[in-house]
């Protein structure tokens, strides 16, 4: 019987050890994890359970990340009692500010996620470890409380819907605008309860870091999770890594899928997304009218050294525009580090942008970086909904690092094309 | 039976507008339900009565997984909500925190503000008091039916504990780690109906 690799993830999770997409299973989860927003809610139903400890504190991942350093008292009561948990639970993963980062990206740096994993997250993002051939999604506050009682999960086993991408990516184009091009292409709900398998030879040669941004962004297309197979180049990011032994899953050729849609992608441009859905996604070339206040390179979808050593080669020996405030936010403190012994935060900073700790901070509205009534931001985030970073009546266009350096630089939505930067 | 007026929203209804992140550094209810849809409508708190009935469009409740958002919905007195389709976490969020969510193309399309409807959840129909309409909308699969009955999740699972703690004494009751445990009838994992009890 031929299986997709997400159901194959699941049926091996599962007690009958089968999953066939329509299946309810209940499955043993690998990782469980929360946030600063998330996880405070999930202590309290945790408690409610009387439960008493957690199944196992080594397979819990608790990182404050959204509000954190704490912008306000009530941020600081919250992680309180987080971190109290964590002591109380002997949670092995409680991740300290200056120890720490955004979840989706510091978890697989770590090696805490591997392929064939079934990893749940108080956090929509968390389909992010799909890019590494894991089966991952996100859950809400009781759900998290639940699995952290029990280990386990009740999951609907998705249909899943095949993505075939062909065709040389152009300079400057890379998994953010091949994420911002399908989810055009098939709306904010087009891949609704599915998940979304990516595939295809313009992927083969495509960095983790990209990999990782296209995953991420599944939920942008209502899917529950994104996936890839893995391949030499997510076994060459998992060497020194992942120390535990895993498996790797692939689709049988002859698996069924609800869909399939094949995206040529050789001639695409760097996509911007205009307010207010990810959906609504134009090449760069049709947003360059669009003045901006703020830029903001960063998040779980675009911090990555990668990202950075991208947006520094767009900033390098340049300013940023008099109207324009940078703010750029490595993802972990560790990316902090190698881009500061790389040189790209004097880059930065010799540009004119500001460099923040790792914090989710702007992206959702929460601090460092909120916009004013009728601002307008670019930025390599994930969300462009109405309000999301700050007033409801401002402004988020979706972008990948280049564009928003270039943007940052030019005053307006533009490309690094235009300033006469080479690409790589 | 539920039976209330009808607040009327569109499509892709998402969690940001439903409660702001600005206000996610608390997870009281009575807080949250104070900026229930403040960012789509500033005076929906103040017009919404008890026992009122959302109706959305389309992807009701997509993006951030915030828990906070269906217990913003129902602390602000919101009996149900009934969309065309509704975004899978929030979907699983409102079950398992026990806001009933009912998922009609028909009533999502017909029903207008200001409608008093009635759900008849064992009929599975949706009436229309105001026009005489009748919709019906997609039954539960029947495993989700029984955390429905049970309350929510975390009192179907605290039993779902009792019974395992008593037949293997782990400490604490808890579940041995690492193990997927069958669920109640889940030893026949072929289709999902067939799956529940």
């Amino acid at each position: 019987m031929p299986f997709t690799i997400t159901e194959k993830i699941l049926g091996a999770h599962s007690p009958v050890g089968e999953a066939r997409a329509g299946d309810f299973v209940n499955c043993r989860v690998d990782l469980v994890l929360g946030n600063d927003v998330t996880a405070p809610a999930a202590i309290k139903e945790f408690d409610r359970i009387g439960a008493g400890r957690v199944f196992d504190k080594d397979r819990i991942a608790l990182v404050p990340d959204h509000f954190v350093p704490n912008k306000d008292i009530k941020s600081a009561e919250q992680c309180r009692l987080m971190r109290r948990f964590a002591r109380e639970q002997g949670i092995t993963h409680y991740f300290e500010v200056g120890r720490s980062g955004i979840e989706h990206v510091l978890l697989p740096d770590l090696g805490m996620v591997a392929p064939g994993d079934l990893v749940i997250g108080a956090d929509s993002h968390t389909c992010t470890y799909g890019a590494l051939g894991a089966f991952s999604t996100g859950v809400g506050s009781t759900d998290m409380a639940c699995a952290m009682a029990t280990g386990e999960i009740w999951l609907k086993v998705p249909e899943t819907i095949r993505f075939i991408y062909f065709g040389k990516l152009r300079p400057w184009v890379g998994g953010k605008d091949l994420i911002l091009r399908t989810i055009a292409h098939i709306g904010v709900d087009g891949a609704l309860y599915r998940a979304m398998e990516f595939t295809g030879e313009t992927l083969k040669h495509l960095p983790m870091s990209d990999r990782f941004t296209m995953a991420n962004m599944a939920i942008e297309a209502g899917a529950k999770n994104g996936i890839f197979e893995p391949d030499d180049i997510t076994l060459d990011y998992l060497r020194g890594r992942v120390s535990r032994e895993f498996k790797v899953y692939h689709s049988d050729p002859d698996a069924h899928y609800i869909d399939t849609i094949e995206l040529d992608v050789s001639d695409i441009e760097p996509q911007v997304a205009f307010p207010h859905l990810p959906e609504n996604s134009k090449p760069v070339s049709e947003a360059r009218d669009v003045e901006i206040d703020q830029a903001v390179i960063g998040s779980c979808t675009n911090g990555r050294l990668e990202d950075l050593r991208i947006a520094a080669r767009v900033l390098k020996g340049k300013t940023v525009h008099p109207n324009v405030r940078l703010i750029v936010i490595p993802a972990t403190q560790e990316i902090y580090r190698r881009a500061m012994d790389e040189g790209l935060l004097s880059i930065f900073i010799d540009a004119g942008a500001a460099v923040s700790t790792p914090t989710c901070g702007p992206c959702l509205g929460g601090h460092m970086g909120i916009l004013a009534e009728g601002e307008r931001a670019i930025a390599t985030t994930n969300r462009n909904f109405v309000g999301r970073m700050g007033h409801p009546k401002s402004e988020v266009y979706l972008a990948n690092p280049a564009i928003a350096a270039a943007s940052a630089i030019l005053g307006r939505i533009g490309s690094p094309e235009e300033l006469g930067v080479e690409p790589q | 039976m539920i039976k209330g007026r009808v607040w009327k929203f569109g499509d892709d209804i998402d969690t940001d507008v439903i409660i702001p992140a600005r206000y996610l550094n608390t997870s009281d209810p009575a807080e949250l339900a104070k900026h229930c849809m403040e960012d789509k409508d500033p005076d929906f708190v103040k017009k919404v009565s008890p026992g009122d009935i959302i109706v959305g469009g389309a992807n009701f409740g997509c993006g951030s997984s915030r828990e906070h958002a269906p217990v913003a919905i129902k602390a602000s007195g919101v009996a149900c909500v009934i969309a065309r389709s509704f975004a899978r976490i929030f979907f699983r969020n409102a079950i398992n925190i026990g806001l009933p969510v009912f998922e009609s193309e028909e009533a999502s399309e017909k029903i207008r503000e200001g409608d008093t409807v009635e759900v008849d959840q064992a009929a599975g129909t949706i009436k229309n008091l105001t026009t005489g309409e009748i919709y019906s909308f997609h039954a539960f699969p029947r495993f989700m039916e029984e955390i429905i009955k049970a309350g929510g999740l975390i009192p179907y699972t605290r039993r779902r504990l009792e019974q395992l703690g008593a037949a293997t004494e782990a400490p604490g009751g808890i579940v041995p780690p690492g193990h997927g445990t069958a669920m109640p009838a889940a030893a026949d994992a072929k289709g999902g109906d067939r799956l529940a009890k």
